[in-house]
């Protein structure tokens, strides 16, 4: 963490903010980047730290306290330029709403049943939620435990293969009757004259010598095939490397001369 | 760069003489196929009885082949259905099959998944595994999804209302991805105002969770937490 406002600091000493150093996430569905700053899931898992944070009670919680803290924490947000979800905002008028209830005297009148602690709808709320984040957390570790675990490959039967019900017999006469075809055919074998490397280098260095220089575009138009053609681009590369030549340009996207180095 | 390319000689086998002798070969091979069988494809389905396992060991041997063979869980009923026995003769069989062989303690397990039995690794190995597999662990979900898949668990069915209310906070990217790994469903309309759609967990849910039903989730209120925050 590195800014904090300097009356924080003096205050109360360094926000703790569970899980550290803010960092980027990337959204699931969305190309969204954003930042998570610590690891709260929402208004209410950040009151559920606060609460632990300052060692009090949940089923009596210091809503002034509480509030104050909260609030500092969405001004830190806001300061590092973090839009702020609008579920903190709500829960943020929510706190702020308890406290001024908190602070009003109450009825001296009325029998002491009937007060109703303006906090117990919250305190409900964080209870209730409390137990589905454990109860997420227990999925959790039950899915890593699941992801251990392997079962074996798929067996292939003819259910799956419905093409393939094929008898070894049938199979067989097919491949009879393509070799008695293919007896009947006279095949007529072309050799196919293949240049190597090293006669393709040979074949530069004499072009590029006899004349002293070489227009490479004639020189890669001589190519007979694709194979003829990568072998002459890795020639010119070759020559180049060793300094036997210098390649240049007459003028701007002219051609490419080969010249002896 | 080395030039280690040579120009390449062929020399072209006998392949007339090889066509000849394959030939030969085939129909060798042919004549005596078809002298011996007198079987074609339409005897594969076939209605022999099979025959009724003679022991409770050879019962449970059969169990256990079926339930290897099966690609997915196999349930207590479809075992039932072809051996042809009584259902509750099949749990007691499963039942004490699995004891006998977990008792083992092999790599392997036999375990109640997602309503059948099923063969599988034990955690403990999944590093060995993984490694001649070739295959890494896939990727988790985040805290937002596996939050809104518990209360769907525990709560379903839902409607996404609801479960704002519960975790305090929106997250229709949560749902989205929950539907798209199928780990959850629409189970219909809640009959109120908007009639709003209902989510419950599905099978895939109880396969990726390791989960035999859903009564095997721990009950929520396990979870409430007694500290109270100190």
């Amino acid at each position: 963490m590195s800014e904090e406002t300097p009356d924080a600091v003096e205050e109360r000493g360094p926000l703790k903010v569970a899980g550290a150093v803010p960092h980027i996430v990337a959204d699931d569905n969305t190309d969204d980047l954003k930042i998570q700053l610590g690891e709260f899931e929402g208004p209410l898992d950040l009151l559920l730290h606060l609460i632990r944070q300052e060692h009090v009670s949940i089923y009596d919680i210091p809503v002034a306290r509480i509030t104050d803290e909260y609030l500092r924490y969405l001004r830190v947000m806001q300061e590092m330029d973090i839009a702020v979800a609008g579920d903190f905002l709500v829960m943020a008028a929510t706190l702020i709403e308890l406290k001024t209830k908190m602070l009003l005297p109450r009825d001296p009148t009325a029998p002491p049943e009937e007060e109703d602690d303006p906090r117990t709808e919250l305190v409900n709320q964080l209870l209730e939620y409390q137990k589905y984040k454990a109860a997420a957390q227990m999925l959790w570790s039950r899915a890593t435990v699941e992801q251990a675990v392997f079962k074996r490959a798929e067996i292939e039967t003819d259910k799956n293969n419905p093409e393939v019900a094929v008898g070894l017999f049938d199979l067989l006469k097919v491949f009879q009757d393509i070799l008695a075809r293919h007896k009947e055919e006279k095949l007529l074998e072309i050799e196919r004259e293949e240049i190597s490397m090293a006669e393709m280098l040979e074949r530069l260095r004499n072009m590029v010598m006899s004349s002293g220089e070489l227009n490479l575009r004639v020189f890669f138009e001589r190519a007979g095939s694709r194979r003829e053609l990568v072998l002459a681009f890795l020639s010119v590369l070759e020559l180049v490397r060793t300094t036997e030549v210098k390649l240049f340009q007459r003028e701007t996207f002219g051609d490419i001369i080969a010249r002896t180095a | 760069m080395a030039s280690n390319e040579e120009t390449v000689n062929h020399e072209p086998p006998d392949e007339a003489a090889l066509n000849e002798e394959a030939s030969r070969e085939l129909s060798a091979m042919l004549a005596e196929a078809e002298q011996t069988s007198g079987a074609t494809e339409e005897d594969a389905d076939d209605d022999t009885p099979l025959s009724a396992p003679q022991s409770v060991a050879e019962r449970a041997a059969v169990i256990e082949a079926l339930i290897y063979v099966s690609d997915e869980p196999l349930s207590v009923k479809a075992i039932a259905d072809v051996l042809k026995e009584d259902k509750q003769v099949i749990v007691e069989a499963v039942a004490a099959l699995a004891q006998e062989f977990n008792a083992r303690n092999g790599g392997l397990q036999l375990r109640e998944l997602a309503g059948g039995w099923q063969f599988a690794t034990r955690p403990e190995y999944h590093e060995h595994v993984r490694a001649f597999l070739k295959t890494r662990p896939s990727a988790k979900l985040t805290i937002a999804s596996l939050e809104t898949l518990a209360v769907i668990a525990y709560r379903q069915p839902v409607t996404v209302p609801e479960i704002l209310e519960i975790r305090g906070v929106q997250s229709p990217s949560a749902i989205k991805t929950l539907l798209d790994k199928k780990l959850i469903v629409a189970k219909g309309r809640k009959e109120t105002v908007g009639r709003p759609m209902m989510y419950g967990t599905s099978k895939e849910f109880l396969l990726q969770f390791g989960l035999k039903d859903l009564s095997e989730l721990p009950s929520v209120e396990d979870f409430h937490d007694l500290s109270g925050g100190l």
